[in-house]
């Protein structure tokens, strides 16, 4: 039919919403739930195994080879050239390009841990003890080559800018389930143990809504002043002052929209109070006070400073307790082209512990089946050395055709180790998972079917996964 | 349209089809729809009502893309072996007037599940029985195809005949009336002078009127006045700023590189020359032009150069990330789908892969149009980080404009280091000759001073050359640059070689010398003959001063865009456009000028509820005004506006650390310092733009991040907009500002309340209002009397005046700050 109307009726308004559904509504109801822009836009496909997400984005591409994919074969083969016959002559960085690709293998201890005995480095002891609620994937693959593109693929199924993000997309797609809060909410660490010289940069449209109606667009909190933007009563104002004042100025909108017959003005009256609300609620969630000392103890003793990443995981907890939605911490710093070793294991520090807490935490409130959560960095490292080739002094670069990333909670199996790299960690030789098959997954853990989640953008029925088929990945679900 | 459209025929009949959709699509079913004559079947248009149910349901397998294709058919028209009436084991595909004979109708209707289309596995919905009965119609009536109406050049419709021909007897007023007449719609009541100045003075300068301004237009009756605001409204340079900001989005400038580090770097001479042609009123046909081509106008002057800057607007990457190659390749992609989006209101991107799935855009017709794109002489990513241009934010080519005085004083740096360096020399070799001793320790100290005189003027040097501003232009390379099909779009793997040249499905571009140039593609885009260059020009400027475009997709003319609301309104806008010389001014007026423009925006709630966008203008429209007018308006009205024009962006403060996740620790600039002074009340269009991290002010309000080109912005309503004017601590403090400025002589309460609203509003509260607010006012008071530590908080930073109590300052900012929270002062109405 008519794309306007068609896209009028999804998005435009809930009204029309909620009378194509055959929801009948008195006025005064119907004024709340315009206010509140619940109802989801598409709904599940079928039975959820999860309700909400945690995606723990480690920006920059951690190495795999020296935290998941076990390789003890490269030991003997330390500085030899990587064979042609497995690099292929593929596509290499600038940085590599037409440079000589030695093998530079792991410094690190690996161990088998859990039932299964699945590998894990020395570098993550905590993760490690909860090897069997814990799912490695070693098979991920990506296409871009460069962190902008590649970040921008992971977080929003293309490379190129525009397109809406996974929050975005779940925001949309199912609705909220509380009043108070953002359906996706934002994380970004702002403190490093190892310090920020490989902390890049990140982009709005990572969080973005694309082409979904920019509701749908993660809040980015922020790591010190307000969470949310513009949230505090600027000096001078308090409470009651705010609580006065908004009266009356719904008193006049009131009027007026009596006056103008506008629906848009009861719009913008309901935000204004859902704004105040969300002036209380968002501080009491942020607020860290009534937390148990051994909880905090939990996740480590960089818990107490602002905007590290061990905070930002409790607070991802007391988000996942109050029914946000989508919540996506940023940890920048793996981008390890040189001294990889000292570097990496300042950056293990900051999430292991946190993560792991993350996990137990969850779980002992039993909120950890239907919260899904996912770690990966946008692509994997090279076997071949960069920087300094010393056994303990090495650097990586991007490799796209493989890598690590893992999955706990939300109807994943936990205990075990899925897809399988060649001797050199460099080619994939079983089971691959492309980035848009983990997000078809990840979608089909929410109860919806990649296919089905679609808008009409520029003349195409847009989806997360995009074009090109994609997969979910059924041997890591319960 | 051409006259003979079939679309002039009975019009009531086409306008029930179109509603009876829409209204069991939106669920609507509201608009009435006027009888067409009893028992007769109301002709269909395949253009207007079967081409967008086949192109949504059929055309990805059945369409113009070859690749894609299945059962060697396509819908998308009627002829040729694969065509809609092509015959296959006996039976065609479609046939004219027979259901039976036409297996499309077959497959669009059985309940076979392995016959049935769409098939089961497409996510496709099947056709809703409403949607059958137009294709039924439509192949009964004799299944005829139409060529898609965008590709088809606008000829000027014929008049209207309306019932009511008093309303107005302007061709944009009887067009739209006879539309409303259709929907048994009335047009309302002319808006009130009030709110007409309001209009007028947002629309055309992006500001609210004065109170002077107000106060002068109510003052007199003539029935003139209104034409001359209008005038008097265009001439302001107001008009041209306001006027860029939408350019920008559309051309996706900003003040960063966006990829990456994304570094600083500096366009704003081509921002400057948007602004000064909107002004101007260069024609639009050359304001396209220059863009395009500037640069190869046979002897470019600096305007026509710095338009061409229109090339450099892209993203880039910097050096030494992604391969050169790849960033090429991306580079101009990103050049020919702006020039898509912004001129012709084509998806071309959807061809860089694949040919395109809905438009006869073959993947080719794409890189035929790259071919034209893909010749600037210049590296493809930045440049490193020494040097003046880094810091300048400059690539080159890029053209100096040194002012008088930077030129002469760079004259007089460089005559003064030439006789310092000479002096220097001279010392040295006077020091080496000369005996140990007082006057070797003289001449060793002069040669010191002379030495670091030199420095100091050398660094100087440096600094005014940083300083000039300069603009990043468009240049040819000497040589044309073989362009090839990207295979799947990717830079590695080149297919056939492709000329310059322009899809075959719009006018043929005329070649002047030996080969085609960007030049020629210039003037092909702006020639007569093309169907979508002032169409999709028109069509957004009724946006602008509408809310929404009578194409709603103003990004997309193609099968899947919107089909207009009102065919002959957009036809008659295009062709007297292109008739005038492409006078923008003279449209704006033209539009502005008519009834329906100057419609109250009030009506009955159901009205709301039946056509909640106003697509039909039974009223005035009514929506929420952009980010950078909210803020300019707390500017204006405050007194606080800085409204001095040109020159580089400024930085007005914003929430202190918000670009801490997005910089990287060597992004120039890594920390946003905001500016000081008065600079930091000029108006938004002036804002510095960090594509990573545009500025929240902005961003929360819909503005877009400028990484890609943007025809129309979103508008949503949503608590972070609300917390946004409730908290924005700059704005508080224009709301201060302008209750200080209240507070100095002995005026009555009501008097001060009374200028504040009009101020902000353009309105005079009415006892309600008054009631409410004065109440507010009180209390506040009251409340601060109580807890004067607030009120001094408050009033922090600001001298009180002798016997002024700062609950009284802070009560009356409060009272400012809640005029300036209210719907109607957000809404243009």
């Amino acid at each position: 039919m008519h794309r306007s109307f068609d896209e009028y009726n999804r998005l435009q308004s809930r009204r029309q919403f909620l009378k194509t559904s055959g929801v009948g509504l008195g006025a005064t109801a119907l004024a709340s739930l315009l206010s509140r822009n619940d109802a989801p836009l598409h709904g599940t496909d079928h039975p959820p195994r999860a309700k909400r997400v945690i995606f723990l984005f480690m920006a920059g591409a951690p190495s795999q080879i020296d935290l998941f994919d076990y390789k003890p074969n490269l030991e003997k083969l330390f500085k030899k050239p990587l064979p042609k016959s497995i690099s292929q002559g593929q596509r290499v960085t600038a940085m590599t390009n037409g440079k000589t690709q030695l093998v530079m293998p792991s410094m690190f201890k690996f161990h088998r841990q859990g039932q299964n005995g699945v590998h894990w480095s020395e570098l993550l002891p905590h993760l490690s003890a909860l090897a069997d609620d814990v799912c490695v994937i070693k098979s991920l693959n990506i296409n871009a080559i460069n962190h902008d593109p590649a970040k921008t693929f992971f977080c929003t199924g293309a490379e190129i800018p525009g397109k809406a993000s996974m929050g975005a997309w779940l925001s949309y797609g199912l609705g909220s389930m509380n009043r108070d809060l953002p359906d996706f909410v934002v994380l970004t660490s702002a403190y490093w143990t190892g310090g920020t010289r490989n902390v890049q940069g990140l982009y709005s449209r990572l969080w973005g809504s694309g082409f979904l109606p920019s509701r749908h667009q993660g809040a980015a909190f922020q790591a010190a002043g307000d969470p949310v933007l513009f949230l505090s009563n600027p000096k001078g104002v308090d409470a009651d002052v705010r609580r006065r004042m908004l009266d009356t100025v719904r008193k006049v909108n009131r009027k007026h929209h009596a006056e103008i017959g506008d629906p848009e003005i009861e719009t913008t009256i309901s935000q204004q109070e859902m704004a105040f609300r969300m002036q209380s609620s968002v501080p009491e969630l942020t607020d860290l006070s009534a937390e148990p000392k051994n909880i905090m103890a939990m996740y480590g003793p960089e818990v107490e400073k602002t905007g590290s990443f061990a905070r930002n995981c409790l607070l991802a907890r007391r988000m996942v307790e109050r029914d946000v939605r989508f919540i996506q911490i940023f940890h920048r710093g793996w981008d390890h082209h040189s001294i990889l070793p000292k570097q990496l294991r300042g950056q293990c520090f900051d999430v292991d512990q946190p993560a792991a807490a993350l996990i137990m935490d969850l779980k002992q409130r039993g909120l950890l089946d239907d919260t899904l959560i996912v770690f990966a960095g946008e692509f994997g490292r090279t076997v071949y050395g960069q920087g300094k080739l010393k056994r303990d002094d090495y650097g990586r670069d991007h490799h796209p055709r493989c890598f690590a990333g893992w999955l706990a909670g939300g109807g994943i199996k936990g205990g075990i180790s899925y897809g399988e790299t060649d001797d050199f960690s460099y080619n994939i030789a079983k089971d691959p998972v492309h980035v848009r098959d983990l997000h078809a997954t990840i979608l089909h853990q929410l109860g919806i079917d990649h296919e089905r989640l679609t808008f009409p953008f520029q003349g195409l029925d847009h989806r997360l996964t995009g074009v090109e088929p994609a997969r979910v990945v059924r041997g890591i679900l319960v | 349209m051409s006259s003979s459209s079939p679309l002039r025929t009975p019009l009531a009949a086409h306008l029930s089809i179109l509603f009876s959709c829409a209204v069991l699509v939106a669920g609507l079913g509201t608009f009435s729809t006027s009888p067409g004559p009893e028992g007769a079947e109301q002709r269909v248009s395949f253009n207007r009502d079967v081409r967008p149910l086949l192109a949504d349901r059929c055309f990805h397998c059945h369409g113009p893309d070859e690749h894609d294709r299945k059962g060697k058919l396509r819908l998308d028209r009627a002829d040729g072996p694969e065509g809609a009436y092509r015959v296959r084991g006996g039976k065609p595909a479609i046939k004219p007037g027979s259901l039976e004979a036409s297996a499309v109708w077959y497959r669009l209707t059985t309940d076979d599940e392995d016959d049935a289309m769409p098939p089961a596995g497409s996510h496709k919905e099947s056709l809703t029985t409403e949607q059958r009965d137009i294709i039924r119609r439509w192949i009964l009536q004799g299944a005829e195809y139409e060529d898609h109406w965008a590709f088809v050049a606008p000829a000027r419709p014929a008049d209207v005949k309306v019932a009511n021909p008093r309303w107005s007897s302007q061709p944009i007023d009887r067009f739209v009336m006879w539309r409303l007449e259709a929907s048994h719609l009335s047009p309302s009541a002319r808006a009130g002078k009030r709110a007409l100045i309001r209009r007028l003075s947002l629309d055309l300068t992006g500001l609210p009127p004065t109170l002077g301004e107000i106060r002068a237009f109510l003052a007199s009756d003539n029935p003139a006045d209104y034409e001359r605001l209008v005038d008097r409204l265009l001439a302001k340079p107001q008009y041209g700023e306001h006027m860029a900001k939408y350019w920008l989005d559309l051309v996706r400038f900003a003040d960063t590189n966006g990829i990456h580090h994304d570094h600083f770097r500096d366009m704003t001479p081509y921002r400057d020359w948007v602004t000064r042609s909107w002004n101007a009123n260069l024609p639009y046909d050359q304001f396209v032009t220059d863009q395009l081509a500037g640069d190869l106008h046979p002897d470019p002057t600096e305007d026509q150069l710095t338009a061409s800057g229109f090339n450099r607007l892209h993203m880039i990457i910097d050096r030494g990330t992604a391969l050169p190659a790849e960033s090429f390749a991306r580079n101009v992609i990103d050049r020919v789908t702006a020039v898509g989006t912004a001129f012709m209101g084509l998806t071309v991107q959807c061809a860089v892969c694949h040919d395109h799935k809905h438009d006869p855009l073959k993947q080719a017709d794409f890189y035929r149009l790259f071919a034209f794109f893909n010749n600037l002489d210049a590296r493809p990513e930045t440049g490193g980080r020494g040097g003046a241009d880094f810091k300048r934010g400059l690539q080159p080519p890029y053209i100096s404009f040194p002012t008088a005085r930077q030129s002469t004083t760079l004259e007089e740096l460089r005559a003064k280091v030439s006789a310092r360096g000479s002096q220097v020399k001279r010392l040295k070799s006077g020091l080496g000759k000369a005996p140990d001793g007082e006057p070797k320790r003289e001449l060793a100290k002069k040669l010191k001073e002379a030495q670091e005189d030199l420095k100091t003027l050398k660094r100087k040097q440096v600094e005014i050359q940083g300083s000039i501003r300069a603009a990043m232009v468009m240049k040819e390379r000497a040589e044309v640059r073989p362009a090839y099909v990207l295979i799947r779009g990717d830079y590695q793997t080149p297919g056939e070689r492709v000329e310059r040249g322009t899809p075959s499905f719009l006018p043929p571009m005329k070649q002047k010398g030996d080969t085609k140039t960007r030049m020629g593609f210039a003037e092909w885009l702006v020639s007569r003959e093309h169907p979508l260059t002032a169409r999709v020009a028109v069509n957004r400027f009724w946006q602008q001063l509408f809310g929404v475009g009578l194409v709603k997709t103003a990004e997309n003319f193609g099968a899947q865009g919107e089909w207009p609301t009102h065919p002959d309104l957009l036809d008659h806008l295009a062709v007297s456009f292109v008739e005038s010389g492409w006078d923008v001014k003279a449209l704006i007026k033209q539009i502005v000028m008519s009834a329906t423009y100057q419609q109250s925006s009030a009506a009955r709630p159901e009205i709301f509820e039946k056509d909640p966008e106003n697509r039909l203008m039974a009223r005035g429209s009514r929506f929420r005004m952009d980010s950078e007018m909210i803020r300019d308006q707390i500017l204006a009205t405050s007194g606080l506006l800085n409204s001095t024009m040109y020159g580089k962006s400024v930085k007005p403060p914003q929430p202190p650390g918000i670009w801490k996740a997005v910089t990287l620790p060597s992004s120039y600039p890594r920390t946003y310092s905001p500016d000081h002074g008065d600079k930091i009340y000029r108006r938004s269009v002036y804002t510095f733009w960090k594509r990573g991290m545009p500025p929240p002010q902005m961003s929360i309000l819909n503005a877009p991040t400028r990484e890609s080109c943007i025809a129309r912005r979103e508008r949503t309503n949503t608590p972070l907009q609300a917390l946004l004017l409730m908290n924005e601590t700059e704005y508080l403090k224009a709301a201060r500002h302008l209750a200080a400025s209240t507070l100095v002589d002995a005026r009555s309460e009501k008097d001060r309340l009374n200028l504040i609203y009009e101020t902000i509003t353009s309105r005079v509260p009415d006892p309600v209002e008054s009631k409410a607010l004065l109440e507010l006012v009180r209390e506040m008071e009251a409340m601060y009397g109580r807890n004067p530590a607030l009120a001094e908080q408050l009033c922090e930073g600001i001298k009180l005046r002798d016997g002024q109590s700062g609950s009284e300052l802070a009560a009356w900012t409060m009272l400012v700050s809640t005029v300036y929270n209210l719907d109607i002062t957000k809404t243009r109405e």
